[in-house]
């Protein structure tokens, strides 16, 4: 590919077509292990069947394709059933039973190799990392055209998994979520388990023959995992998991030519860098995914501490100028400085949130000093009245001591509801004032004073 | 078996070389002989430290931690191959490589931390994305160097398989540096890494900085990953971190002795390992390693004093003999009262050497004759019953053993009813497995707790068949 400049669809198509084909197959079978949280399960098997292949190879005495695929399935489903074995008797985790096997069998492989080095080559280099870029020299006649073997082979694989998920969907989701009450309902969830592994095992096989291990190992994880961020429902789980592998396959081929020109070289290793693109969509998604990213969790939490703010600066305001009713010579302006020092909060943050309350018309400056308008003394008025029914029910019927249940109800009072408010009034039997002899303010429907049809009426939820 | 392994390595190595020439003796003897030791030596500091930090993971529940960050340092030591002559540096110097293999080893650690800590995906999947994700990224990177002007990079591949027979002096003090700082900084942490390891939310409650200590301890495991990767290779290092902790687990329950028992036997495989690979050079040294510590763990697994097959087997064996001995008496002492008309008056001259049918005993209950006939015979053996055929006796000790169990059994029972809030109907079934761990002291706490409903000494009835009214009077 020395002049890879002009696409070749006789060359890349087939290797991409190769690198779809496995990135589809990993992924269908990864959702099942992140979900059963086995996701080094694919490494694991990846070294592991290296005593299967040389067994192959000694038994067989040639590289033949069929006898060392037999033997690395046999040696993959062996390592999942020893790992179970072990972890069932030495209450160890998984992984640790998965590292114990992986490396016994892997070091049996290489003195297995390294004996056999006398008659012909192979090298554990060569078995485990095959290369993509070779796809379309190796091919074989199907219906008259010349298709390399790795797609007929990736091909047939892709279909039995894709057979294995829909017809024992039923089975496969339960026991991933809850294998004992699959149990209970009669499912014979081990069953489905080492069915399971051994699809594993054989799609590893098949594609590190073909495609080179790593692209196996981070296709079974890493699209699975970028998917269980975007969605919670599995059909659309398996469905994103194999569309983000088929995309980090087509992103990687294009990079693995492109990339490395940028900086003076040649082109890189194909599979690599499709590992590498599926690694950048995880990266994305788990940043920018709609429902579980980094971006909207951050969000979520400093739209939440900037209302909680919001309400704290209402609440303020209003206890402030009901002080000042009973002791007029109180006289404090209350400035930004002043609220932002007193709600230990950010200069940006006390901005924003006195620039939003004045444009919404519930506050007013007067001078330095903020008043509450009409309709932000009502909202003001519901929030304490929440918090002072609150500290009522602590005291009344949680039977809190009356010094310790201020922290309480500044928290509860911004969850706290119309309906919530009357429940909680007719829990404490209407009192008039809190614990502390504060008055409790009345809900705005039952002020005479109040506009009929008030927007703000109950409801009022942070 | 060290001192066999020596032996037989002094044997062979001098009898297999020396009746080949003599001269190519001496040289290669001596020179064997010292890389030999160097070998030994690195591996075995090696097996120790890694044996005592994967100790920790293990329990933290990250045994594959190493195989993560390892697969982690590979595009490190590609870039700092390819940065290197920019900088001025030789591409291939240790300390260059070093350094690029620990900066994305950190890299990849930090990145399983942000996986676990901020999403909702669990460890594995973090391991397994940190691992596929950056050895992809190697994969990359070395097929850059490939294309290098300056220099091959042939030989980095060194660091994916190892080059354990050719390690040279300075790797072993490398080794011995990176051992000895682990293993100070495990030392002194212990307590706070104990409680991390056992139960991390009572450390966090408790105020331990669990986000740091996480992240010494991986600190630890990178350090050793990236010294021991560079001498010994991927598989053999999280062999290494994994096979001995695990085979340790099978002995101890307490955290300081499975540490020193990993340690020992990661230390031991790594010397009997290169041993036995420096005896017959057509055997890999790494792999011989590993298959030693297999070895280990084959055998701990098997004969473990706290978990090993064996000794699980024992325990399930007693629990059965003890329990089916309890069923053989009882059964006979029930069959006897359904026989007589008032067992509990004068039980002993009442039914000693009364006669019982064997299948109306197996019948009782859900077992097999085979079962049932070994325990019998064992009971005979000891004096405690008469049998002829197909019948079965009580002898007089025989008859007080089985009523005092069938009274341990009914007190049991009688308390889960009145004490434990148990539905009658279940009880029998719940009774048959606790009477089992029931001890002497707690029935001495039972039957002064039901000593106003039973006379004292006197059997109790089945609660099956007491009816309201006298539940209502023990009340």
């Amino acid at each position: 590919m020395d002049d890879a400049s002009n696409w070749m669809w006789a060359l890349d198509g087939w290797i991409l077509a190769a690198g779809i084909l496995c990135a589809v197959a990993s992924s269908l079978l990864g959702n099942f292990l992140v979900l059963r949280r086995m996701s080094m399960l694919g490494d694991a098997v990846s070294h592991a069947v290296l005593p299967g292949l040389a067994a192959a190879f000694l038994i067989t005495g040639s590289r033949q394709s069929f006898p060392m695929f037999l033997g690395a399935a046999v040696v993959g489903v062996l390592t999942a059933m020893l790992t179970q074995w072990i972890r069932n008797f030495g209450k160890v985790d998984e992984g640790a039973s998965m590292g114990v096997v992986f490396t016994t069998l892997f070091s049996l492989g290489l003195v297995m190799i390294v004996q056999a080095a006398d008659t012909v080559d192979l090298d554990p280099g060569c078995v485990l990392y095959g290369a993509i870029e070779f796809t379309p020299l190796d091919t074989v006649v199907v219906f008259g055209w010349d298709v390399p073997r790795v797609i007929v082979t990736l091909s047939i694989v892709t279909l039995v998994n894709l057979l294995f998920v829909v017809v024992g969907y039923k089975e496969l989701k339960l026991t991933s979520f809850d294998p004992a009450l699959a149990d209970t309902m009669g499912l014979r969830s081990a069953w489905v388990h080492y069915t399971l592994m051994t699809l594993v095992a054989i799609t590893a096989v098949a594609s590190f023959e073909s495609v080179g291990n790593i692209l196996v190992v981070a296709m079974m994880v890493v699209p699975a995992a970028a998917a269980s961020l975007l969605t919670n429902r599995l059909p659309w789980l398996i469905f994103s998991s194999a569309v983000i592998g088929a995309l980090s396959a087509i992103l990687g081929h294009l990079s693995a030519i492109h990339v490395p020109r940028m900086f003076g070289y040649a082109s890189t290793s194909t599979a690599g860098m499709m590992a590498l693109m599926a690694g950048l969509l995880f990266l994305l998604v788990m940043i920018l995914s709609p429902s579980n990213g980094l971006l909207i969790n951050f969000a979520r939490r400093q739209h939440l501490a900037f209302s909680i703010l919001g309400d704290d600066v209402l609440a303020f305001i209003y206890r402030h100028e009901e002080k000042k009713i009973d002791w007029p010579r109180t006289e404090q302006t209350l400035t930004r400085q002043w609220l932002q020092k007193q709600l230990l909060s950010s200069p940006i943050a006390m901005s924003l949130i006195l620039f939003w309350y004045r444009a919404s018309g519930q506050l007013d400056r007067h001078g330095e000093s903020y008043v509450l308008t009409e309709t932000g003394r009502e909202a003001a008025a519901l929030l304490v009245r929440s918090h002072r029914l609150w500290e009522q029910y602590l005291v009344d019927q949680a039977g809190m001591a009356s010094d310790r249940i201020h922290g309480q109800a500044e928290r509860l009072e911004h969850f706290t509801d119309r309906s919530f408010r009357d429940k909680l009034e007719r829990e404490t039997e209407f009192p008039v004032s809190d614990p502390h002899g504060s008055p409790i303010p009345a809900e705005i429907s039952a002020k005479k004073s109040s506009p009929p049809g008030e927007p703000s009426n109950g409801n009022f939820m942070s | 078996m060290t001192i066999i392994g020596n032996a037989l390595n002094a044997i062979t190595a001098r009898g297999l070389v020396a009746s080949i020439d003599y001269s190519e003796w001496t040289r290669v003897l001596l020179l064997e002989d010292y890389n030999t030791r160097l070998v030994v030596f690195a591996t075995t500091l090696l097996g120790l430290s890694a044996g005592v930090i994967g100790s920790f993971t293990l329990l933290r529940k990250r045994a594959l931690l190493g195989d993560a960050l390892s697969h982690a340092t590979l595009p490190g030591i590609g870039l700092a191959f390819l940065m290197a002559p920019t900088f001025g540096f030789e591409g291939k110097s240790l300390p260059v490589l070093l350094s690029g293999a620990a900066i994305s080893g950190s890299v990849g650690m930090l990145a399983i931390l942000v996986i676990r800590n901020l999403t909702k995906l669990k460890e594995d999947a973090a391991l397994g994305i940190v691992l596929s994700v950056f050895f992809g990224g190697g994969l990359v990177l070395l097929g850059l160097a490939q294309q290098m002007p300056e220099g091959h990079a042939a030989g980095l591949e060194s660091f994916i398989y190892g080059k354990t027979a050719s390690i040279v002096a300075q790797d072993a003090r490398w080794i011995f540096g990176a051992g000895t700082i682990s293993l100070a900084v495990l030392v002194l942490l212990y307590k706070e890494l104990k409680l991390l390891c056992f139960d991390d939310g009572f450390a966090s409650s408790l105020g331990y900085p669990t986000v740091w200590l996480d992240f010494v301890l991986m600190a630890v495991v990178v350090l050793v990953t990236i010294v021991g990767l560079q001498a010994v290779g991927l598989v053999l290092m999280i062999a290494l971190l994994v096979i001995p902790a695990a085979s340790a687990r099978f002995w101890t329950r307490s955290l300081y002795q499975m540490t020193m028992l990993a340690g020992s036997i990661g230390a031991i495989s790594g010397m009997l390992g290169s041993m036995i690979s420096g005896l017959a050079p057509r055997l890999p040294s790494g792999a011989m390693i590993v298959l030693t510590s297999a070895v280990f763990f084959l055998s701990s697994m098997l004969f473990g004093r706290q978990r090993g097959v064996v000794i699980q087997a024992i325990r399930r064996w007693t629990t059965r003999r003890r329990i089916d001995r309890r069923h053989v008496l009882r059964g006979i002492y029930e069959l006897l009262e359904t026989q007589t008309t008032r067992p509990e008056v004068s039980p002993v001259e009442a039914t000693a050497g009364n006669w019982v049918g064997l299948n109306a005993l197996q019948e009782s209950r859900t077992w097999s004759n085979r079962r049932m006939l070994a325990e019998v015979n064992r009971l005979r053996e000891q004096g405690l019953l008469r049998t002829r055929d197909h019948e079965a006796a009580l002898t007089a000790t025989g008859l007080l053993e089985a009523r005092r169990l069938t009274r341990e059994h009914r007190l049991w029972e009688l308390y889960l009813i009145t004490h434990a809030d148990v539905a009658a109907e279940r009880v029998d079934r719940d009774a048959e497995r606790i009477e089992d761990c029931l001890e002497p002291v707690m029935i001495e706490e039972l039957e002064s707790l039901l000593e106003k409903a039973v006379a004292v000494g006197r059997v109790p009835i089945s609660p099956h068949e007491i009816d309201m009214s006298t539940r209502l009077a023990e009340g």
